[in-house]
């Protein structure tokens, strides 16, 4: 019987010909990542545990980004531990405030994770780097501590929905009106346990931001991972920037699917997901009466180089309107000097935007943003729990950086085509 | 190995932001975060839980954020077993990595009323609601992951396997 393209990564990665759904198998891990919230947790119970060293000190990424520049004296702690564990195992990926960046934005800037990985992260959004062609998912601080003192973890080898891409995105939207509809389509869990696997033409035709964005959110619809084909695309990014030689793998032609769902990606709508679930989605066109107190833009799922020029071509030589406050974060520190150097800092800064440095704050209603109780905020990130970004009684609308950036123009929710 | 205790009830999709909301997650001391368990949608749970009650929810519990803060708060608190429709795959993961009893059980899940009194039997898998009288079968774990939970979570049990050979 014939594998998908993710049960061939884990089936190399196990040492096996062959893996089926349903399969535990233990897999060889490539990179094990943590971050400022999960890495303390992973280090005491690696210490706990009795473990002295990493299984290879190139291998573990830690980053700190949930909540530095340190927001606070115990913020300032986690990190502290973060960076001591760090240095006393030389630990090579280890990115401090300078250095550092969104995690997910980050390790694929770097070339630190490329085609035909298997990466465990103690981040649920680790599931991104399926864009490039890895398998990749999101794990707690305990598995992060066995991957570090083991390289290794088990799986349960997932089932798969097929995602069939066909057409092209028309303008105004990108990768993140496309997961937001299939979010919608399929319900906040229905890929449960699953592989999210996006092929087809209209696959090809997105960008490697789009690719990266759409992985991301993955794990919004329940999944083990989502992930793309290797083409041309995912080659011209990764030579020249992986670390290590890509791996390509290819679903078998007669691999087994649970499901197959057509999207035609020439039909995709700017989308917005209302509170307070990322299913609960609706055309953005059809929520112009929603009045909001707040923007951001950026994020794990939409702050890279392309999500910054689409807020760019918006807000250039425009106003934020009265009373919304627009706050910018690129995801990483190239990215924010790539903004600096084209000129958009200061476009965002004349439109009346704030730009930050590097951090996931406002996401996980850390800081850098948090709402009061009854404000409502348009982001580019990933959920809209209850609580999300503050207040229990705030609320968050998910959109993709076109429709945020209009929104921050007018005060109420925007189609971008409309400005 | 057994539980018994009240049921708190909750919805489906009940996610790891409501479990254990972000804001506090600048320590790890988990008997602090523990103090915050469920509080953006039940202020009442904190001050009422006693050691070995019983979550009860829906389909998708814990979805959300990979925080292993979330089973390790309720565990904390003193929770004995939580039993759902379905689990979000890494809470589920997260929790037999903690030694948190996890149970899915539609039927259960269904019928069982927030206040019953409800007694749980981890080996066999059983669940007895006391009050209605009426019993229970849950989905039994895979004997992989039988074995985390015997050697006391993941990382005792690799120490187990390291010892073994």
């Amino acid at each position: 019987m014939g594998m998908t393209m993710t049960q061939k990564i884990l089936a190399a990665h196990a040492g096996l010909d062959q893996v089926v759904a349903g399969q535990l198998i233990s897999a060889k891990l490539d990179i094990v990542l943590g971050n400022d919230i999960t890495t303390p947790v992973a280090v005491n119970e690696f210490k706990k545990a009795g473990f002295t060293d990493v299984f290879d000190k190139d291998r573990v990424a830690i980053v700190l980004d949930h909540f530095v520049p340190n927001k606070d004296i115990k913020a300032a702690e986690q990190s502290k531990t973060c960076r001591e564990f760090a240095c006393s195992h030389c630990v090579s990926h280890f990115y401090d405030v300078g250095k550092m960046g969104i995690e997910h934005a980050l390790l694929p800037e770097q070339g630190v994770v490329t085609a035909g990985d298997c990466i465990i992260g103690a981040d649920s959004h680790t599931c991104t780097y399926g864009a490039l062609g890895a398998f990749s998912t999101g794990v707690g601080s305990t598995d992060m501590a066995a991957g570090m003192a083991t390289g290794t973890a088990w799986f349960k080898v997932p089932s798969a929905i097929k995602f069939n891409l066909t057409g092209k995105l028309p303008v105004n939207c990108s990768g993140k009106d496309v997961i937001l509809t299939i979010i919608g389509m399929i319900g906040v869990d229905g890929a449960l346990y699953k592989s999210m696997e996006f092929t087809g033409d209209g696959a090809h035709s997105l960008s490697i931001d789009d690719r990266l964005c759409i992985c991301n959110m993955a794990i919004e619809a329940g999944a083990k991972n989502g992930i793309f084909p290797v083409d041309n695309v995912t080659m011209e990014y990764l030579n020249g920037r992986s670390e290590r030689e890509p791996v390509v793998y290819e679903a078998d032609a007669d691999a087994e699917y649970e499901k197959v769902i057509d999207i035609d990606l020439s039909k995709i709508v700017p989308t917005v997901s209302c509170p307070h679930l990322p299913e609960n989605t609706h055309p953005a066109s059809e929520l112009s009466h929603i009045k909001i107190d707040q923007v951001v833009i950026g994020s794990c799922t939409n702050g890279r180089m392309e999500d910054m020029e689409t807020a760019y071509k918006i807000l250039n030589g425009k106003k934020i309107a009265d009373g919304i406050r627009c706050i910018i974060i690129p995801g990483t520190m190239q990215i924010l000097r790539e903004c600096v150097q084209r000129g958009w800092y200061t476009a965002f800064i004349d439109a009346g935007a704030v730009v930050s440095t590097p951090t996931c704050g406002p996401c996980l209603g850390g800081y850098m943003g948090i709402l009061a109780a009854g404000e409502r905020c348009i982001a580019t990130t990933n959920r809209n729990f209850v609580g999300r970004m503050g207040h229990v009684d705030s609320e968050v609308y998910l959109a993709s950086p076109a429709t945020a950036a209009a929104s921050a123009l007018t005060g109420y929710i925007t189609n971008p085509e409309e400005v | 190995m057994n539980t018994q205790g009240k049921v708190f009830k909750y919805p489906d999709n009940v996610d790891t932001d409501v479990i254990i909301p972000a804001r506090y997650l600048n320590t790890p001391d988990a008997q602090e975060l523990a103090l915050h368990c469920m509080e953006d949608i039940d202020t009442e749970f904190v001050k009422n839980v006693q050691v070995g009650d019983v979550m009860v929810a829906g389909w998708n519990f814990g979805c959300g954020s990979s925080r292993e803060h979330a089973p390790l708060v309720i565990k904390t608190c003193g929770t004995g077993c939580v039993i759902a429709k379905s689990f979000a795959r890494i809470f589920y993961r997260n929790a037999i990595n903690i030694g948190l009893p996890i149970l899915e059980c539609e039927q259960a899940a269904e019928e069982i009323a927030a206040g019953d009194e409800v007694k749980v039997n981890f080996d066999t898998g059983v669940i007895t609601n006391i009050t209605t009288g009426k019993a229970y079968e849950a989905q039994p774990f895979p004997p992989f992951i039988q074995n985390i939970i015997k050697n006391g979570g993941l990382l005792k049990s690799l120490k187990e396997g390291e010892t073994n050979g």
